[in-house]
């Protein structure tokens, strides 16, 4: 990784990076005025060139693990890094203190080239207290540095863990570059002037680490400083601590022996345009609102709180100028309810939650099938059964996206990719709710919803327009034709199945709708045989044929043997493994499926070309289930569902090893 | 009227036939549905609305086919779940007339939970709960308003389950109408229904309605006219409360208990009814004195209205505001954020 050394001046240092619109990367990093208040600080240390780093910041769950990643990562991705995040944390919002299951992490993996996953292990661990060191330290590699918090290695804190004595005291981390600090004490002492309580000076130790660790890699801290001006503009004392906290973090790694040297990670190539850093949960609500805005509808959010979907309602509650409205529902199923009772009056409804509030939503979703009404349910997956791990992530919802329906009750499927796909994906899925009348499946997950990555940013006039085609009129003239023209609600569009749709208020198109079946066509209730079929079939008929793209495989060389197949949310690990897999010597062909129900037309076509077809998945092996079913291809399944995405070198032993039985 | 403000009305002279469907009304002969429907469809014509701007949502249960039969918009859904959606429609459109229709089943067993939801947000919509206090789709269980011990098929020895007083619960759930009456009652009905549509928020009306295949005769007591004066209550707003024959009932406050009793006629101290009065309590005290076994002292009218804010409207509001103070949204301005940056 390390590819030179050189010295770096302060074109690097604190102050340089002036945030951010409008400047483009290589302006950024030469342009910089000296930081006077650091500039005692000057010493030529050693700087190395590294090519990508994975850094974890962990700690208590009170600890402030979650912003102090937050903010390293807005640092690096305004320097032009590419990235990718993982947050973890535990279900419980302050599990007791010191324990190993109230440790929060957040991973950060940035480089100076397109990357794919957050990194499968930490080239640097931030352990805060002996228990995110015992909880982290088996994901560290051999020679991989340490950064500790002696001031927490107290005997109490050591045997809360089970450690009868300090690892920092014997040889037991002997094959790490360990950096023992007292980041805890320089905090307080920094913070002297301020009279603040020893609890509450001691709550800045994550902005010490934080300026320490942007020291190391060259990051800006002036982003951060704006951002605690911002947070704290009302408590003056506890807003100048956090900044002299972060400062003095930045001027201790400039000033100690004990960092000898420091990191550059120059900007990822990219491709031209304007960029920001987006979750997973963020980029689905904007899509959310651009769905609203490109198909002039106004959008009705209708919603229960659920780990992990509850931010996408609250970041949708910020947008009523664009005339969003949110309901917080009594439960799952009102929730619902109320976006299905929108859509009926013309709104883009809408419904967000994770796998245990769609089990709730069933019947209702089954009842938009018969309706055939627009309507978006968007998944956020988490491991389950039951509550199981709410603030994990996996792909188990599939089969219930599918089938979980009483009778037959097909909805379409989309699933996001990566984090910034979500914006992409939930357009999509609104836009085949309102074409065809559907209710639509869109599938995020933990890892998605809350992982983020640079994004850049679209230009509004090249998003999809979405046109809702509202009823206006009549649509059926009887054979006797002094009869004045009728409405018949399931009249459909030849091409594309879709049912009309008469919102109230439109006069002369007044009809009456519901679960019961209908005749197809006029729509009253029928319990005809014959009917019953024909609507059975028709609907599955209309979701079959929604437009979906054809795969496009990714096969660089032309001659694999071996098909790696991924869905959502997978794409970035298995990307990973395939180019390992590559750069290893090895063939192997790509492709990644973001349309689930209907699959795209050549999807049978594209596995049958392979000799071999390997499908990873943080399930038992759900998708391999429907394509095994639909296509008889003796699909190989690599099921994981231990709450964390793949990482990249497991799958690449996975894809190397069936590619060497070929 | 105030609930209706917002619903476009119609100068074109309407009649019942207008709101009469295409459809073949299918309950079982002499059901107390019936009743129901053709009041409702006698009554909106009086309202001169757009009928292109009446909603009939339902739940399940045979109240429910009732949008089927009439010529508005309409939406049959599924158990229960009425208020939800309604909720979503009402607070989305404010210039529809919003209707739900359910049942003792539908309303106060799988959904209770959003009619109480939906009564405390004070949504923007006019529930008819037709109560028959037996389940009739499925063929005659006991339902949550069931008398205690009530033989059915499925509680041969008699049921086991308290019953819920509609009035009462809705009363305790913050409702700002309430009202009870009677499928046969005519003019009860359609005074009630009138008062409830010129309500803003939510309308609760309970209607006791006789399924005469599995609960035949369930409110007998308070229609035949050999006994009803002796145990019906009609509450009007503003007059005394008083029963019997010759009014020789009244009720009046027990000093000691708080509480509601029966007292003479002529009692000095016979409570007037003020249905507007900000205090649920003493509504309250009225729906107690039903006796939920035999129906004795059952007040029927409007127990409680009183003025809050719709929930649709403050939503309304919150949209409107965000876009007079901050501007109309701009979605290229959303999407790039504050914290960018520009790669060449």
């Amino acid at each position: 990784m390390e590819s030179a050394t050189a010295v770096r001046g302060w074109a690097q240092g604190p102050g340089q990076t002036k945030a951010v619109s409008g400047h483009t990367t290589s302006e950024r990093a030469r342009d910089g005025a000296i930081d006077q208040e650091a500039s005692h600080a000057v010493t030529a240390k050693q700087v190395r060139e590294l090519d990508r780093v994975v850094i974890r910041f962990a700690g208590d769950s009170g600890d402030g693990m979650q912003l102090t990643g937050d903010r390293f990562t807005a640092e690096t991705a305004s320097f032009g890094n590419d990235l990718s995040t993982l947050p973890n944390f535990p279900a419980e919002i302050r599990a007791p203190a010191g324990t190993l299951p109230g440790v929060s992490s957040f991973q950060l993996h940035f480089a100076d080239h397109d990357i794919l996953t957050p990194g499968d292990a930490p080239d640097v661990l931030v352990a805060m207290n002996p228990a995110a060191l015992k909880a982290n330290l088996a994901d560290l590699p051999k020679g991989a540095t340490l950064i500790v918090d002696t001031a927490e290695f107290t005997p109490r804190a050591l045997k809360k863990v089970g450690y009868a004595a300090s690892p920092l005291d014997d040889s037991s981390l002997s094959a790490y570059k360990v950096h023992a600090v007292d980041l805890t004490g320089m905090t307080m002492k920094a913070l002297e002037p301020f009279n603040l309580s020893r609890k509450e000076a001691s709550r800045s130790k994550n902005m010490f680490a934080l300026g320490l660790l942007s020291w190391m890699y060259g990051r800006s801290i002036d982003g951060t400083v704006t951002f605690l001006q911002t947070k704290f503009a009302t408590k003056a004392a506890i807003r100048e601590a956090n900044i002299t906290a972060v400062k003095a973090g930045w001027n201790y790694g400039e000033t100690t022996e004990d960092f000898a040297v420091s990191y550059e990670i120059k900007p990822a190539p990219m491709a031209a345009g304007r960029y920001r850093n987006i979750t997973g949960n963020l980029a689905l609500s904007y899509g959310l609102v651009a769905a609203s805005q490109q198909s002039k509808l106004p959008l009705f959010l209708g919603s229960y709180p659920i780990t992990p979907a509850s931010d996408i309602l609250h970041e949708m509650s910020k947008h009523k100028r664009f005339g969003v409205r949110t309901f917080q529902a009594e439960d799952e199923i009102a929730g619902i309810g109320a976006a299905l009772g929108a859509a009926f009056g013309g709104a883009l409804g809408v419904t967000t939650t994770s796998g245990p509030g769609v089990a709730l939503k069933s019947e209702t979703i089954g009842l938009a099938v018969a309706l055939e009404l627009p309507l978006l349910i968007v998944d956020v997956q988490r491991g389950g059964p039951s509550t199981g791990l709410p603030t994990k992530t996996e792909q188990s919802d599939l089969l219930q996206a599918m089938f979980g329906r009483n009778g037959e009750a097909p909805v379409p499927i989309v699933a996001a990719a990566s984090p910034a796909d979500c914006f992409d994906a939930a357009i999509e899925a609104v836009r085949i709710a309102v074409t065809f009348r559907t209710p639509v499946f869109l599938l995020s997950d933990g890892y998605l919803a809350n992982g983020s990555e640079p994004w850049s940013i679209p230009d509004v006039s090249s998003l999809p327009v979405i046109e809702p085609d509202f009823a206006t009129e009549p649509n059926h003239v009887s054979d006797d034709e002094t009869a004045p023209a009728e409405f018949w609600p399931y009249l459909r569009d030849p091409e594309t199945l879709a049912r009309p749709w008469a919102v109230p208020g439109t006069a002369g198109l007044e009809h009456r709708i519901g679960g019961i079946e209908k005749a197809d066509g006029i729509g009253t209730i029928s319990y005809d045989p014959a009917n019953h079929d024909h609507m059975v079939r028709t609907r599955q008929a209309k979701v079959d044929n929604v437009d979906v793209p054809d795969l496009e495989v990714d096969d660089p060389t032309g001659d694999a043997r071996l098909l790696v197949l991924g869905w959502g949310s997978t794409f970035g690990p298995i990307g990973a493994g395939v180019r390992r897999a590559r750069r290893a010597g090895h063939s192997v062909a790509q492709v990644h499926l973001r349309h689930l129900n209907p699959l795209p037309a050549n999807t049978g076509e594209v596995l049958r070309r392979y000799d071999r077809v390997l499908l990873p998945e943080m399930n038992l092996g759900q998708l391999a289930l429907l394509l095994r079913a639909r296509y008889l291809v003796d699909i190989i399944s690599y099921n994981q569902v231990r709450g964390l995405p793949f990482k990249a070198e497991e799958l690449a032993d996975v894809i190397m090893k069936e590619d060497e039985q070929l | 009227m105030p609930g209706l403000s917002g619903v476009p009305t119609t100068e074109v002279e309407q009649k019942k036939k207008d709101f009469t469907s295409d459809q073949e009304v299918r309950w079982c002969p002499g059901c107390g549905d019936y009743a129901v429907l053709a009041s409702v469809q006698g009554f909106l014509p009086e309202l001169g609305l757009a009928r292109e701007n009446i909603v009939f949502v339902s739940g399940i249960g045979c109240s429910s086919r009732f949008p089927y039969y009439m010529n508005t918009y309409g939406m049959h859904s599924i158990h229960g779940r009425a208020p939800a959606i309604a909720t979503g429609l009402a607070s989305s459109r404010p210039d529809l007339s919003v209707w739900v229709v359910t049942g003792d089943g539908d309303a106060l067993s799988i959904g209770g939970n959003h009619l109480i939801h939906a009564l405390r947000r004070n949504v923007n919509v006019t529930i008819l709960l037709f109560n028959n206090r037996i389940y009739g789709l499925t063929k005659g269980q006991y339902s949550p308003t069931s008398e205690q011990g009530k033989i059915t098929k499925s509680t041969p020895m008699g049921s086991l389950d308290a019953p819920f007083n509609p009035v009462s619960l809705a009363l305790g759930a913050e409702a700002t109408f309430v009202a009870r009456t009677i499928d046969s009652d005519r003019a009860h009905l359609t005074s009630v229904l009138r008062a409830a549509a010129a309500h803003r928020g939510t309308s609760l009306v309970e209607i006791y309605q006789n399924c005469n295949i599995f609960n035949d005769g369930a409110f007998e007591i308070l229609k035949n006219s050999d006994t009803r004066d002796e145990v019906l209550i009609r509450l009007e707003h503003g007059e005394p409360v008083r029963f019997g024959v010759d009014a020789e009932h009244g009720i009046r406050r027990n000093p000691s208990t708080s509480g509601l009793e029966i007292c003479s006629g002529d009692d000095p101290n016979v409570v007037v009814h003020d249905a507007h009065a900000s205090d649920p309590s003493r509504a309250f005290a009225l729906s107690r004195l039903a006796d939920p076994g035999t129906l004795a002292r059952t007040p029927i009218g409007i127990f409680r209205q009183v003025e809050r804010p719709a929930y649709g409207d403050l939503m309304n509001d919150q949209v409107d505001r965000a876009v007079e103070t901050q501007g109309e949204g701009d979605l290229a301005t959303l999407l790039a954020g504050n914290d960018t940056w520009t790669v060449e």
